[in-house]
């Protein structure tokens, strides 16, 4: 079980396949995710991203530490290969949806997600990538899940479909308050729909927090060459004599420079730029 | 009834081009009294944005007094933004300013730059 107004909340979570020797998919992950939120799993690939989200999901177990998710039974998982079960008609993994969540199923939800896009006799094993997606997001969605979990679920689809389905996911949150965690190495896919971020690099969390405040958190900085402190120089490079820094501020920042607030893109790439252990790369 | 068209590009906060766009429609009068906004609901589902930065933008127009929240029925219209009389002695002012600046030498773009830094030093920390 989670505390009250936590969705999700890992503790010193860590997680290597096949021992300790051999090395760690994720080690020391600790964050609280308030419910409601529609957070952004972003990292390169092989951050720890999938790893993560099997870990909330329940499908894997902690090598060690914790993570605190809702029951299976309140929460929704679509796994990055979304799978179906090939041989069934698409009919008939909506109604396999209905049987498995009685009481809870909410059909109008999921044929918005289908949106008459699919012929309902159509085989599983004969869709495409895109529409297994349409597929997998109807069932999570039409189980009124307390939490989504879903593994980079924009991949497969086109601009259209995209932007439609994140309509309707943003839709639901809208109207039920449903936490949702995206996963994507793409952060355009993700930049406006999320108001929360978990940056995974190296199997760390090296930013986790609202959006707003991990922005207002840092200034992009741009002049003379100087001394940052006492702020926290995230990125700095020097051109000439000019420097151009992202760092977090700590108190008024003083000193003859051009001062912005940064986008999410450039925060996320001055944080991936630097090495997990914090040294320009 | 109004419908945004959020531009991830133009490097405005998404909020406030809601609050932006919002009274744009007042000021052209697409928007009265007693006219709805659309529901979060509605806006997040055509424009794939976080449902919270529409209620901030709502909040941000209650607060400024525009429009109201309307427990259990949506967000309603409560003023409408004029732009100012076209003869008012501000813009008298302004137009002989501009003038002035162009007697001066000044072309379009030395005015407007000249008229952005002095609305910047003016409404420092007014966001919208």
């Amino acid at each position: 079980m989670t505390r009250d107004g936590i969705a999700l909340e890992a503790d010193l979570l860590g997680k290597t396949y096949g021992g300790r020797s051999r090395g760690w998919a994720l080690r020391g992950c600790g964050f609280a995710l308030p419910a409601g939120r529609v957070c952004a799993l972003v990292g390169p690939n092989g951050a720890g991203k999938s790893t993560l989200l099997a870990l909330a999901a329940g499908l894997l177990r902690p090598t060690e530490g914790t993570i605190q998710a809702p029951p299976r039974e309140h929460l929704a998982y679509v796994a990055q290969d979304k799978p179906l079960h090939p041989r069934l008609s698409v009919a008939d993994t909506l109604r396999m949806g209905r049987e498995l969540n009685p009481g809870r199923w909410d059909e109008t939800a999921a044929q918005r997600v289908m949106a008459d896009e699919l012929d309902p006799h159509t085989l599983v094993r004969d869709l495409s990538g895109g529409q297994r997606t349409r597929v997998a997001l109807a069932l999570a969605l039409g189980k009124r899940a307390e939490l989504l979990l879903l593994d980079e679920p924009m991949a497969d689809l086109d601009p259209l479909a995209r932007h439609q389905l994140m309509g309707l996911l943003m839709a639901d949150a809208a109207e039920h308050g449903t936490t949702v965690v995206l996963s994507s190495h793409i952060l355009t896919e993700l930049e406006g729909a999320c108001d929360h971020l978990l940056l995974l690099h190296g199997g760390k969390i090296r930013l986790d927090g609202a959006v707003d405040d991990l922005l207002a958190a840092h200034t992009l900085l741009r002049g003379p060459v100087a001394d940052l402190a006492p702020h926290t120089v995230v990125e700095s490079r020097t051109t000439g004599r000019q420097l151009t820094a992202l760092i977090r501020h700590e108190g008024p920042i003083e000193g003859p420079w051009d001062t912005q607030e940064p986008s999410l893109e450039d925060l996320l790439l001055a944080h991936l730029r630097t090495t997990p252990e914090g040294v320009p790369a | 009834m109004v419908e945004y068209r959020i531009d991830r590009r133009s490097g405005v906060a998404t909020y406030l081009q809601i609050v932006q766009q919002t009274k744009q429609a007042l000021r052209m009068g697409l928007l009265e009294p007693g006219d709805r906004l659309p529901t979060a609901r509605e806006v997040v589902e055509s424009t794939a944005i976080n449902p919270n930065t529409v209620l901030k933008a709502y909040r941000e127009l209650e607060r400024e007094g525009l429009v109201e929240a309307r427990r259990g029925l949506g967000t309603f219209v409560r003023a409408t933004l004029g732009t100012g009389p076209a003869d008012s002695p501000l813009r008298g002012e302004l137009t002989d300013w501009a003038r002035r600046a162009r007697a001066a030498g000044l072309d379009r773009e030395d005015v407007s730059a000249l008229f952005t830094s002095v609305l910047k030093e003016h409404f420092e920390g007014d966001d919208a």
